[in-house]
């Protein structure tokens, strides 16, 4: 078993970085993630599993990250700080390493008032920069939050989100630079349909030397049908899409618009390439996994790339 | 100060179905302020509650009483006089308050009729809005005087979070994005600068780490 993060490898050495994410199932079923898993296998350097996501009970993230290592892939263990206080934050790390899981992704997460616990206390013991702060001091120091030692220090590679499409826009940067300097080696951005925009906060961020400190990992999400872009446009927070997108898939018939979103997918990763200080693409195909494969084909990133183990 | 609202009647006729003496106790401070167990609203009460049982062929009895603060002994004291009449206390008071009026009558039944709320700003007429939480540790200076702990969906030291558009929360557009607002300040004070350092975690031993709390103050005590 690999004792490091295949995602920093890849990085490290100077390739174009491949992630996708894998929404663990609402039950106990193990084939459900291993399935996924297949539908990944090669096609991605590293998978992200969700915590949770929308404030929804589904099988945690770290056992889904140990069924998906098992399986040959290299788990990004995403963390919100929704659920969990500073005791089980740092347990779960722990225990994240142990297993043999050495990305993390230290989350917000979505308020719970938008999931099926309506009536849960959100935690937010810690917040995200924090939780980077103290990801980084146990791993670096081997320290945890009040400076008692471990005996054995977390190997992790520590990413962060970023939303280039929030308010306010200048902000956005300094934020960017709060988490790369609390410890973020790595960002995934929210998903990418509105790329002037992205480009308008990149530039900011080249221009503030953050892409030379972190590496930058642009979201894309395909659309599955014109209803939901329209959806996402209108319903979720902080999500960016333009009009002639949302008319562009209006624009092709029903059972073409999945072909449609792939499309678009593609060509937005073809400009991502080429911009300076964009280090990836993480692909979110929501409930699609089967589109990941046929999104890095199509956009020039298989097979990929062969890495040293040593 | 302390915010509350009248629970709903069924419910408060729900917790007063065993007694037929009640007295309806009000407080004149904080409840009273936010219109919620002042003298008025315990008056208005005691005469729903009245009515509702002459509907229902209930025979009960309720008077009602207001004192200045339910939650200071000095005040209380004055009902030791009449609450022998009574088989139970329907207090209008904070939670503190009815604690504090169930401390001092150990045989008598004390039932809330309010939820307390949160400690809040009166921003208009009728309309009350929660800004602390009174976390024992206060940074308002740090973020020009608006409160992300209380203000902000998921109490953000180091925010704003990917869900802030147009200075809305994501939560619900009704709620001002508390990170833009600290940012919006700080900007007009020329104080941005503040924020590109990292804040802490939070010490919350100032607010939970030891049970409840109190505050002790020797040159207050005679």
């Amino acid at each position: 078993m690999s004792t490091e993060s295949r995602l920093k490898k890849v990085l490290d050495q100077g390739g174009f970085a491949v992630t996708a994410e894998c929404g663990p199932p609402k039950g106990a079923n193990a084939e459900a993630v291993l399935k996924k898993a297949e539908l990944l296998h090669g096609k991605v350097d590293a998978v992200n599993v969700t915590d949770n996501q929308t404030a929804i009970v589904r099988m945690s993230s770290l056992a889904a990250c140990a069924l998906l290592k098992h399986a040959g892939l290299d788990p990004v263990l995403q963390m919100v700080v929704r659920d969990r206080n500073r005791i089980a934050l740092q347990s779960d790390i722990l225990g994240a390493s142990a297993l043999g899981i050495h990305n993390v992704l230290c989350l917000s997460g979505d308020h719970q008032r938008f999931g099926n616990q309506p009536g849960c206390v959100g935690v937010f013991d810690l917040d995200s920069i924090q939780f980077l702060q103290v990801v980084k001091g146990m791993r670096d120091e081997g320290l945890i939050l009040g400076g008692e030692p471990l005996d054995k220090a977390p190997d992790v590679f520590i990413g962060a989100a970023a939303n280039p499409f929030a308010d306010p826009l200048g902000f956005r940067v300094t934020r960017l630079a709060k988490k790369i300097k609390a410890g973020a080696d790595f960002i995934q951005t929210q998903c990418i349909y509105n790329l002037d925009r992205f480009e308008t906060w990149l530039s900011m961020a080249v221009d503030r030397g953050l892409t030379e400190k972190a590496y930058i990992l642009g979201g894309v999400t395909p659309l599955k049908s014109a209803g939901m872009a329209r959806y996402m446009k209108e319903r979720v927070s902080g999500m960016d899409i333009p009009d002639e997108i949302i008319t562009r898939m209006e624009g092709v018939p029903k059972e073409k618009q999945r072909e449609e979103g792939i499309r678009i997918c593609v060509e937005t990763i073809t400009r991502l390439k080429e911009l300076q200080g964009v280090r990836g693409v993480h692909i979110m195909a929501i409930e699609w996994e089967a589109a990941v494969g046929a999104i890095a084909e199509g956009a020039g990133l298989l097979p990929r790339p062969e890495i040293d183990k040593g | 100060m302390i915010t509350a609202e009248q629970k709903p009647m069924d419910e408060i006729r729900g917790m007063l179905a065993p007694y037929k003496r009640v007295l309806a106790l009000g407080c004149g401070s904080c409840v009273a302020e936010c219109a919620a167990g002042g003298e008025k609203e315990t008056a208005m009460l005691a005469s729903a509650l009245r009515m509702a049982a002459r509907i229902h062929d209930e025979e009960v009895l309720i008077h009602e009483k207001t004192v200045d603060r339910q939650c200071v002994k000095e005040f209380i004291l004055p009902l030791d006089d009449m609450i022998g009449e009574y088989d139970a206390v329907l207090s209008l008071g904070c939670g503190a308050g009815v604690q504090a009026v169930s401390e001092m009558y150990q045989e008598i039944p004390i039932i809330p009729a309010l939820n307390t709320e949160f400690l809040g700003e009166t921003k208009d007429q009728g309309y009350w809005v929660e800004n602390c939480l009174g976390c024992g540790d206060c940074m308002l200076y740090y973020f020009g005087g608006i409160c992300p702990l209380a203000r902000c969906s998921k109490q953000i030291l180091n925010g704003p979070c990917g869900g802030s558009v147009d200075g809305r929360c994501e939560v619900n557009p009704d709620i001002p994005c508390a990170w833009q607002l600290i940012i919006d300040r700080l900007t007009r004070f020329g104080a941005l600068h503040r924020l590109e350092e990292i804040y802490p975690p939070k010490n919350w031993a100032r607010k939970q780490g030891s049970g409840p709390r109190k505050i002790i103050r020797e040159d207050q005590q005679t």
